[in-house]
């Protein structure tokens, strides 16, 4: 679940981002819109506990973040998709996996790493490097290490920039769909039409407009 | 150790980097180790060979030159002294211990010292196969002499003159062994000890034209020099003085004249770690710049591991453990290469038949070497460490 109210966050050169407010439900979809500068990577950054917002509250996945999070809360709740992917190129995709795990501060767990994989449909690709995977092998990759430590909130950064339409609608719906196994709540960044295409006809799904320079509106 | 681990594959995920930096770093090393080793076998051999000896007396001269000849047995001497004179010595009663050395004539190489058993037993000498002389012409070699010449118990030789070889053989006056030594680290493993009395019989032998003669050079015989041990301490400031005021030989204090060479051959070993000391620096560069493009090109992949709950220290702790297997491999290396050359070294001090130098010595000054090691690596990752620790997401989260 994730409430947010009054929400804004204070950057040092002075500026102040308001947003609108939310409430998504565990397990419910909220889609983050608008330009880049619109503040969609500040949002993401408050709701990861990384940054503290200067004005109202944020609550994820039960606890209210007011000065920010620690690193073993995130690892604990938060599961993360960037833009880049950023696979480490010198692992193979096991270790990209265990190191994950590792970075949680969690025991490496071979099973559960190779059943985020296969779940995934990427089991067999465990031992090669990230240079030998396609781009759709490698975005379920990096998906299989945002849900590996089970998180209950997935923050998605542009998930299908550079990607067709069919990869495009192909990488929605494996997002949508881990959430959904998961019951996790999938926050998805993205300036990307074909997105709130997809996810409206999904099912329900808020989405918090951000626009330049500051409001935000929030339509569900 | 999973951080020592991922640390591991960062630094081989850039092979020619990491291996360029791992020579450099262990070329710097192996500097440091060479003058290490060589410094304390020097010292140590020195510390051996000077044992129990506090003053040297022979014919005037350098008095360097004296020590060098007469206890290491790495220079030639300055001359020969009076018998007589040196018996006088004998009875003075500041004098505890004397040991005459006569020296002219070689085998091979080596040297062959006339001496008394004394000379054995303030070395310790131990036989390794047969036993002690009992007349002039028989002679015990020492360890390395015996390896190198093929000699053993009951075979013959004859003496060369001169100290290099090459000399006028005295075939008419041939030694017999009569035992091996055992291999002492000392002096002795490289020469062949007679009594005194052989030394004269070859040489006026070969000298003598008829009895009378032998008569005479019997009252003028010499030795060498006298290797001689105080009976207190306090004999330090009067006897040496004694000796160069009032005789014509020159009394040579070993721990004076050591210390002076040391100091001479510590220009060049200063000299060499000034040397080493720059590679280090260059290597220390090497290995920060490494680190420092790893952080720049990582820095996204280092903030994704903080998203993913890495805490600051963690990630800080990843580079510096990539310092560190840098630091532990270049020590190993560094080491085994100076030990490489410190093995080249003594066998070409072996071919000289001088100062021996054993290879593969483990020195505690050597730990010296994995400390700086780590010292070198650890100043190098401060930077790059703390670029890694203030790593920000946020920055990742805007940058696309």
């Amino acid at each position: 679940m994730i409430r947010t109210q009054g929400l804004a966050y204070a950057y040092a050169g002075g500026s102040t981002l308001h947003f609108g407010d939310v409430m998504v439900p565990q397990g419910g979809v909220l889609l983050l819109k608008g330009a880049s500068g619109a503040g969609k990577s500040t949002w993401l950054a408050l709701a990861a506990g990384l940054v503290a917002p200067s004005q109202g509250q944020i609550e994820v996945a039960g606890q209210v973040l007011e000065g920010g999070a620690t690193d073993r809360w995130r690892a604990r709740h938060i599961g993360f998709l960037p833009q880049k992917l950023h696979l480490s190129p010198a692992l193979s995709v096991h270790d990209n996996l265990a190191l994950a795990q590792w970075a949680a501060g969690q025991p490496e767990d071979a099973d559960r790493i190779a059943s985020s994989l296969a779940a995934l449909g990427v089991g067999e690709l465990a031992q090669r490097k990230p240079a030998q995977l396609s781009g759709g092998q490698a975005q379920r990759v990096a998906l299989a290490r945002a849900v590996l430590l089970q998180p209950q909130v997935i923050l998605a950064d542009e998930p299908t920039a550079s990607l067709d339409d069919a990869a495009a609608a192909q990488a929605a719906h494996l997002l949508a769909q881990v959430a959904a196994q998961q019951g996790a709540t999938l926050v998805v960044a993205s300036h990307d039409a074909r997105l709130l295409q997809f996810f409206t006809q999904a099912g329900p799904v808020s989405v918090l407009n951000l626009a330049l320079p500051q409001r935000a509106g929030v339509a569900a | 150790m999973k951080t020592l681990r991922w640390a591991w594959q960062f630094l081989w995920s850039r092979p020619l980097a990491a291996a360029l930096n791992l020579l450099l770093l262990s070329l710097g090393l192996a500097f440091i180790t060479l003058v290490l080793l060589v410094n304390h076998q020097i010292q140590q051999a020195f510390a051996r060979d000077l044992a129990g000896i506090d003053v040297v007396v022979g014919a005037k001269g350098s008095p360097l030159q004296l020590i060098l000849s007469g206890v290491f047995q790495i220079d030639t001497p300055t001359g020969n002294v009076p018998l007589a004179d040196v018996q006088a010595l004998q009875a003075n009663p500041q004098v505890a211990k004397l040991i005459p050395i006569s020296m002219g004539d070689s085998f091979k190489g080596y040297r062959i010292i006339g001496t008394t058993p004394d000379y054995m037993s303030h070395y310790a000498g131990v036989m390794a196969s047969g036993a002690m002389w009992q007349a002039p012409m028989q002679a015990v070699l020492g360890a390395k002499v015996a390896r190198d010449t093929g000699l053993r118990v009951g075979d013959s030789f004859a003496g060369s003159h001169g100290l290099g070889g090459g000399g006028h053989a005295h075939g008419q006056t041939p030694y017999t062994v009569t035992g091996v030594l055992a291999p002492s680290g000392s002096v002795m493993d490289r020469l062949i000890l007679t009594p005194t009395e052989s030394v004269w019989r070859v040489h006026e032998k070969d000298t003598a034209l008829d009895a009378v003669d032998q008569k005479i050079l019997e009252e003028e015989r010499e030795v060498t020099l006298a290797l001689i041990q105080y009976r207190s301490p306090l004999a330090a400031v009067t006897f040496p003085r004694f000796i160069n005021t009032s005789t014509n030989m020159q009394a040579a204090s070993p721990a004076l004249e050591i210390s002076r060479l040391l100091g001479l051959i510590g220009i060049g070993a200063d000299v060499l770690r000034a040397f080493a000391g720059v590679l280090l620096l260059t290597a220390g560069l090497g290995v920060f710049i490494a680190l420092w493009s790893a952080v720049r090109e990582r820095r996204a992949d280092l903030a994704l591991l903080r998203m993913l709950g890495a805490a600051p220290r963690q990630l800080a702790a990843l580079l510096w453990c990539e310092a560190l297997w840098l630091a532990l491999l270049a020590s190993l290396l560094g080491m085994a290469l100076g030990q490489g050359v410190a093995a080249l070294l003594a066998v070409a001090l072996d071919v000289d038949k001088s100062i021996s130098l054993a290879a593969l010595n483990w020195p505690v000054e050597l730990l010296a070497v994995p400390a700086l090691a780590l010292g070198v690596a650890a100043a190098s990752a401060l930077l790059p460490t703390w670029e890694a620790y203030r790593v920000s997401v946020f920055e990742l989260l805007q940058s696309r």
